[in-house]
């Protein structure tokens, strides 16, 4: 199952240190906290995946299953704060 | 309180047409008394057991019931995927409600709460739960308390019916954050998963529903799936209700059939008390519509869609001409961002930002660089939440853009806004604009 990094937005404090070190995948928004891209983390870049999630000295990013990423398909995504674009 | 009738005195007749849920509705405004509703409605059939519980469930499948909370998910797989997790589960009854411009389930609420419970002990039964907790503002709480305890006295429900006042503010009816308020936690939503439905209520696995879901679906369990589908369209069946405000003759709650168009709700209200150019449709993660268009569309996702817009709460407010869209936004922006839980930077930092954008170009001066602000801004801010808040207040603001572009034009410019009005057609709450000024 190909699997796409996460972050845990409650728990990020916007260190940084993940976009230095998989800026192929992670980059920072004007104020600092990481904007992840939705792709699979494809093979080449699965080292540099480990390290910036082991890195992150909240444990905020994480891997997760791609699939999961892709919208409005699990029970329960809605209430007021849910509804799909 | 009126003795309840051991047997139906008449046939009960399924309501023809509309209204469904608000037929009962008495003129004085009061709730609607336990032996007036089965009166009305009969009593709801009996649920005992996995098999029947099994067959109400295949009859919301049958239905089409869409969840009327604001996402619209399919109610059936909800209780499907509740069903099939290990252990008792626990409804809960979402009437919060913390979109302003929204008061149909406080209405649904006021006038006929027993609808709402026979859908709560409905979907409970169904699942084999024996718990339903109904979450309401604190408005509703005594006709919800006193509504249960004439339930309970004449030992009308299996269920173990109570109710929990909940924080109004705009995040609290985020089921997540609704789950963690009910758990002794702060109502702030949660990262997913786990969702309400795989760890609920005290770990449970928990079935959020919204109280007008739930009035449809005491409806089904009593009328049928065919009996629903003869209202609203084929992918979006039944009726709905709905809140019209701004500048018509008569706001309010409207119950309508899925699919009516725009217009003859519109004319059920009166018409417009003035000049009217563009509508809020679907509440403040909804979007702004031209009224020319908005107005022949038919009121249901797939008639919205093509407009780039949806029925999400379920609220409408017409905008009169004479009054600034940007600023109405800028308004809402900040209250928005106001009420972010204020858990993640994105939506913290993202919302405030742009929100003061939107307000440097509804006062002018700076106007071009705040455009140019929320152009990069907003598409960096969704899915950035571990709720959809951002994306939401996004949705909302990028389709102010689009219909009062001229007008946007006209502040960048600096030149005289087409707005005369200063009366603030859409409502933000009073503690926060005493706070703010």
């Amino acid at each position: 199952m190909s699997r796409a990094l996460r972050v845990n937005p409650i728990v990020c404090d916007g260190h940084g240190l993940c976009a230095e070190l998989i800026p192929e995948l992670i980059k920072l928004d004007e104020w600092g906290y990481p904007i992840v891209s939705p792709a699979p983390v494809p093979r080449r870049l699965a080292k540099h995946a480990k390290r910036a999630i082991a890195a992150c000295p909240v444990l905020a990013l994480q891997l997760a299953p791609a699939a999961r990423l892709s919208g409005a398909s699990s029970p329960g995504e809605e209430g007021d704060a849910g509804q799909p674009l | 309180m009126s003795a309840v009738p051991r047997r139906e005195p008449r046939r009960i007749v399924a309501p023809a047409g509309l209204p469904r849920l608000l037929g009962g509705v008495r003129g004085d405004g009061r709730p609607v008394d336990l032996a007036a509703h089965l009166l009305r409605y009969g009593r709801p059939p009996p649920i005992r057991g996995r098999q029947s519980g099994r067959a109400l469930i295949g009859a919301v499948a049958a239905a089409g019931l869409r969840g009327r909370g604001g996402a619209g998910f399919p109610v059936a797989r909800k209780l499907e995927a509740v069903a099939a997790q290990k252990g008792r589960p626990v409804v809960v009854v979402n009437g919060t409600e913390g979109e302003p411009p929204s008061t149909k389930d406080k209405a649904l609420l006021a006038y006929v709460p027993h609808l709402v419970l026979d859908g709560a002990v409905a979907a409970a039964a169904a699942l084999g739960a024996d718990e339903a907790i109904v979450a309401v503002g604190r408005a509703s709480h005594e006709v919800l308390a006193r509504a249960i305890a004439e339930r309970r006295h004449h030992h009308v429900d299996a269920v173990r019916l109570s109710v929990v006042v909940a924080p109004e503010t705009f995040v609290a009816g985020e089921e997540t954050a609704l789950i963690n308020f009910l758990n002794g936690g702060p109502a702030l939503p949660t990262f997913t998963p786990p969702r309400p439905f795989e760890r609920g209520v005290g770990g449970a696995p928990t079935l959020v529903q919204n109280v007008e879901t739930l009035a449809h679906l005491a409806l089904i369990a009593r009328f049928g799936p065919a009996w629903f589908r003869t209202l609203g369209t084929a992918e979006e069946p039944g009726s709905a209700l709905v809140t019209l405000s701004g500048a018509v003759q008569r706001p309010g709650v409207f119950e309508v059939g899925l699919g009516t168009p725009l217009r003859d709700l519109v004319a059920q209200a009166g018409g417009f008390t003035e000049r009217v150019d563009a509508l809020l449709v679907g509440g403040y993660f909804g979007t702004w519509l031209p009224a020319a268009a908005a107005l022949d569309a038919a009121l249901s996702d797939a008639g919205l869609a093509p407009l780039g817009g949806a029925l999400g709460a379920r609220a409408i407010v017409a905008l009169p001409a004479t009054s600034c869209g940007i600023l109405e936004t800028a308004r809402v922006a900040r209250y928005l961002a106001a009420e972010s839980a204020g858990q993640c930077g994105p939506c913290v930092h993202g919302l405030a930002a742009v929100a003061d954008d939107l307000l440097g170009i509804a006062r002018g001066g700076g106007g071009a660089e705040a455009r140019r602000n929320l152009e990069r801004r907003l598409p960096q801010l969704d899915g950035r939440g571990a709720c959809r808040h951002p994306d939401g207040a996004v949705r909302l603001i990028a389709s102010a853009l689009r219909v009062f572009a001229p007008e946007v034009e006209l502040h960048v410019g600096q030149r005289r806004c087409s707005a005369v009005a200063k009366r603030p057609i859409l409502p933000v709450p009073a503690r926060l604009s005493e706070v703010k000024g």
